[in-house]
């Protein structure tokens, strides 16, 4: 008996992968999608906070506040905009975006610096941006910091100030030294082109049947529902797994990303995962009438999926309930796996408790989409 | 003279009955129209809940302030300046200490589980250090796999040990301090939805006008319904025209949703003339409507046109518009395409107008390229069209 | 009584306060084609696709091939086949990987499929088509090809929902012989159709008048009861009485 069964669904596997070499939409899916998301979108999605132009207003005029400014234009961190009259000269600039940052030195800087030992200095931030926004303001805070400490030791030297304790802050960045912004955002669109493809796929493809008719033709034989979602699981499995390894290459071959962790590992994660995202995608595809629907549907959950799943943003920083909501977010698993294992090398025993939940979500959205799946109305 | 007048009138009176039927008619095809549209209602509850729920996530969920990351502390110490800093890193926002370590490999396995973003490590002697050398040394480790949030943690520790330095120094003041005051503009609490919702409306009114209408076009072709429109005394022009104006209803009303929510819910200002940005808003549904137009006659199935519109045009409109991520940063041709993403002028108008209340003057040259884009749109639909019909 | 194939008692279809199928009663025998007859929307294809066990009824019994329509749905599947109003074969397959999918799926073996390949082509005369996918078929061949497909597994019935829609004479004349060839091999037969001339060939005609069934006879029986010439006037009759379309 179990002989037979494994023929049915050999048939319709045969079936499938007869059906998805002959789709031009499919085929294009699978080859173009990969290279044009790897390409185009780390480069698009480029978060890294650089190029922040700074507009300076000096109403000082002095030595010290010249010797400021001179230390702030020689980092590589600004790009020197324009050097402002007035604040409201330098806003205008903020308002047609060519200005992120404003510093204003006020009048008598170095006269309240010297006489009542502090003097302000005004940052002022285009916070539409807020990462820029955010970072800006911070390098420009410890550079003035820097600036302040190398002028406070060179006038302590000449007053007689008692000695004042110092912390030492060395820092040292793991995993990506060099701070390369791709090593960072590859990974985890690798792990977005798997969401979406096979997301997509998978709930168009049985509702496409209902449109076209077919189904009834499959709902009138005494075939298993079981068996005939099987059917359509694994051939989407392989295919995500072909466009996986399409994507691995094109991250080594672009972007000299080899993972640090095991291989095999990796695949392991994306086995799950694709068990996981494909039962979703199905389950979907019982709900639905029409392409139409199954693909806005399924956008709509991408939409949340990617959102939250910490590929842009980080889930620590999210509120309570959006923490929750990322907990039943599979990609988000997905999204930590493949930056833990191509990144940091981590091993079987790191990665198993997301595994382990991966297989959890499989096994309840399949056997969801099997129940949901009706032959008889 | 007389006659010529009264023919003149008859056949101004014919035009104006004509005019009258075709309006009628038009309607009669627009009323079927809304009928497609309002039976599905799976359909619906998603165009209207898409946008109420990305505004949810952009405006509650998604912060790009760093807060709450989780690391962890190995105290070699153990003395009272020791355990003093580690409070206050502790009691601040940003960081949430899970444990404390005692060796070094420690600090890489947690690394590794993905459990913490940094570790802290104060060296031994610390307090004796700071007292009698006037000078101590603790050491940041970060998880630059996130490069951002990377620089941020080591950006927000540094500032903490300058307080608890400063702190230590109570009694005296510290000479000769430079103390920055930073403002935030525009978004004191650099909420991202400041910069994403101009982003969620391009990106509704895509789905709805390019995606929605393409489709339900091609779907017309694919089942052969079409062509009984066609064949009907109608002009087939008016015919598309019909198809769009459900979906141009639909996406005034979301926009309508999503400033309603961003003013109410998010405590967004519109800083600018309400009414402007309507009018933008209107002239961006009607470029996307063209577009989506287009799609609908350059293609002949469902699929084709959905896999168009969805990498052709939305991905472009996410990711090269600007506003998730910044257009400065991106190679050269990626700056060059972004100009020819109509969201990416968009984005510019509803930025001036909402979020930084400029007036007409400011965002005149966007609005002159959506009608340049619109027309262009238009008329090679049209042209294309015809050869068809032909 | 062994002879009888389908026999349903009040088979009875709800859609909310529609009644599509009401009170329906009969029974067919072995190697009979049965003429289910019907205007648009009289409930036909409802009826059938509740035998088919693709819908449930919402009350009354009925037995396909000696089994229960709500229980033994599964195994009834196994001792039918069917063809639908719309075709429903895969047009991106070719002919001969339709048949081999099919076959597959009602569990034949490799030794059958190929044996029953090579004679399904050899009798429709697709020789030339075999491996052209089904898309590229005119539909006449479309037809006979589902109803050669539906038969494949040698089913004790054939549901066939309105074959023959859009087909030319002369296809329509070929494929009724195919539909007499396997009665012959005592399949039983069960279709619906629009056509009169097509209801004359069948052993006996039901025909349904919104929801039920108002005559149930053998063509010549039913003309001489209605004191008609033809069947068409027999159908205008009842059908006339009709109070609901589409």
């Amino acid at each position: 008996m179990p002989d037979k069964k494994m023929r049915t669904i050999l048939f319709l596997l045969q079936k499938e992968f007869l059906q998805i070499m002959r789709n031009k939409s499919i085929r294009v899916m699978i080859f173009v999608m990969p290279v044009i998301q790897l390409i185009i979108m780390p480069l698009a999605a480029d978060y890294e906070v650089k190029n922040i132009n700074l507009s300076i207003v000096d109403h000082d005029h002095s030595t010290y506040s010249a010797q400021l400014i001179s230390k702030i234009t020689a980092s590589s961190y600004f790009k020197f905009a324009a050097y402002n009259q007035s604040f409201r000269e330098a806003f205008i600039l903020v308002e047609k975006d060519k200005a992120d940052i404003i510093l204003e030195i006020p009048v008598n800087f170095e006269k309240d610096l010297i006489k009542e030992n502090k003097a302000k200095v005004f940052i002022a931030a285009n916070a539409i941006n807020g990462i820029k926004a955010n970072l800006g303001s911070a390098y420009l805070a410890s550079i003035i910091r820097d600036y302040n400490m190398e002028l406070r030791s060179k006038l302590i030297a000449v007053t007689r100030y008692n000695p004042v304790p110092v912390i030492e802050v060395p820092s040292s960045n793991w995993f990506n030294p060099l701070m390369n912004y791709y090593y960072f955002m590859v990974p985890g669109i690798l792990a977005i082109l798997v969401t979406m493809v096979g997301g997509f796929l998978s709930a168009l493809n049985i509702v496409k049947e209902k449109e076209v008719g077919t189904i009834e033709q499959i709902n009138v034989t005494p075939i298993k529902k079981y068996h005939f979602v099987i059917g359509k699981l694994i051939p989407f499995w392989i295919l995500g797994n072909i466009i996986f390894t399409i994507g691995l290459l094109v991250a080594w071959l672009i972007y000299g990303i080899v993972p640090v962790g095991s291989l095999l590992l990796l695949y392991v994660c994306i086995s799950m995962y694709l068990l996981a995202i494909l039962g979703f995608g199905l389950l979907i595809s019982t709900f639905c009438e029409t392409q139409q629907q199954a693909m806005l549907v399924m956008f709509f959950f991408m939409m949340i999926f990617i959102l939250m799943g910490g590929l842009y943003t980080s889930i620590d920083s999210m509120p309570n309930w959006a923490k929750i909501i990322a907990k039943f977010n599979p990609a988000a698993y997905l999204i930590e796996l493949i930056r833990m294992v191509v990144l940091k090398g981590s091993g079987f025993k790191d990665v198993l408790p997301h595994i382990i939940k991966l297989g959890i979500f499989a096994v309840v959205l399949n056997s969801w989409a099997v129940l949901n799946y009706k032959k008889t109305n | 003279m007389k006659c010529f007048t009264s023919w003149q009138g008859v056949q101004k009176e014919k035009n104006s009955i004509k005019k009258v039927m075709r309006m009628k008619q038009f309607l009669t095809f627009v009323q079927k129209e809304f009928y497609h549209v309002l039976r599905d209602k799976k359909t619906l509850l998603i165009l209207f809940g898409m946008p109420v729920v990305q505004i949810l996530i952009f405006g509650f969920a998604l912060s790009n302030e760093v807060k709450n990351s989780k690391i962890v502390v190995m105290d070699q110490a153990k003395d009272i300046s020791s355990q003093k800093l580690i409070n206050k890193i502790e009691a601040s926002k940003y960081f949430d200490i899970e444990e404390s370590i005692h060796s070094q490999g420690q600090i890489d396995a947690a690394f590794k589980k993905g459990a913490i973003k940094m570790a802290l490590i104060i060296p031994a002697g610390f307090y004796q250090n700071l007292v009698h050398e006037h000078k101590a040394q603790v050491q940041v480790i970060a998880d630059a796999s996130d490069p951002n949030i990377a620089t941020a943690l080591t950006n927000y520790a540094n500032a903490i040990v300058q307080d608890f330095q400063t702190e230590l120094n109570t009694g005296f003041e510290m000479p000769y301090t430079i103390i920055p005051e930073t403002r935030m503009l525009y978004n004191p609490q650099q909420k991202s939805v400041y910069s994403m919702v101009p982003g969620v409306m391009a990106l509704v009114l895509m789905l709805l006008c390019v995606l929605m209408t393409a489709i339900s076009i091609v779907r017309e072709k694919e089942t052969g319904t079409m062509e009984v429109l066609l064949v009907s005394p109608f002009k087939p022009s008016l015919v598309i025209l019909s198809k769009t104006v459900p979906y141009l209803l639909l996406s005034f009303i979301d926009i309508i949703i999503i400033l309603m929510m961003s003013v109410w819910l998010l405590g967004l200002p519109i800083n600018g003339n309400i009414f402007l940005l309507l009018a933008v808003s209107v002239l961006y549904i009607i470029t996307c409507l063209s577009l989506g137009i287009l799609i609908s006659i350059k293609t002949t199935t469902q699929q084709a046109a959905m896999m168009i519109s969805l990498m052709g045009m939305l991905l472009p409109s996410l990711m090269l518009s600007g506003f998730m991520f910044p257009i400065e940063n991106m190679p050269v041709p990626l700056q060059v395409i972004s100009n020819i993403v109509p969201a990416t002028w968009f984005n510019n108008i509803i930025k001036a107008v909402m979020i930084k209340g400029l007036g007409p003057s400011f965002i005149w040259k966007e609005v002159l390229i959506l009608t340049g884009m619109t027309l262009f749109f238009l008329f090679v639909s049209l042209k294309s069209f015809k050869i068809r019909l032909a | 009584m062994s002879d009888t194939v389908i026999q349903t008692e009040k088979l009875t279809k709800r859609f909310g306060d529609f009644i599509a199928v009401n009170e329906i009663s009969f029974s067919v025998n072995k190697g009979e084609i049965f003429g289910f007859l019907g205007a648009n929307g009289a409930g036909k294809t409802t009826a059938m696709r509740m035998l088919c066990g693709l819908l449930k009824p919402s009350s009354g019994n009925a037995q396909i091939a000696g089994f229960d329509i709500y229980k033994q749905t599964e195994k009834i599947k196994q001792s039918i086949g069917y063809m639908s109003q719309k075709f429903s074969l895969y047009e991106d397959l070719t002919v001969l990987e339709n048949i081999r999918f099919f076959g597959g799926i009602y569990g034949l073996s490799n030794t059958q499929i190929s044996l029953k390949s090579k004679k399904l082509v050899d009798e429709l005369g697709l020789q030339q088509e075999a491996k052209k996918l089904v898309a590229e078929l005119p539909l006449g061949w479309k037809q006979k090809l589902s109803f050669s497909v539906a038969l494949l597994h040698d089913p004790k019935i054939v549901f066939l929902d309105e074959p023959t829609g859009g087909v030319d004479p002369v296809t329509r004349r070929q494929f009724w012989e195919m539909i007499y060839e396997a009665a012959h091999r005592d399949v039983t037969i069960f279709v619906t159709t629009h056509y009169m001339d097509e209801a004359e060939y069948c052993n006996r005609i039901s025909i349904m008048v919104d929801g039920k069934i108002e005559a149930l006879d053998s063509p010549s029986h039913l003309k001489q009861k209605f004191k008609a010439t033809s069947m068409d006037e027999v159908f205008y009759q009842l059908a006339r009485g009709a109070k609901r379309e589409e």
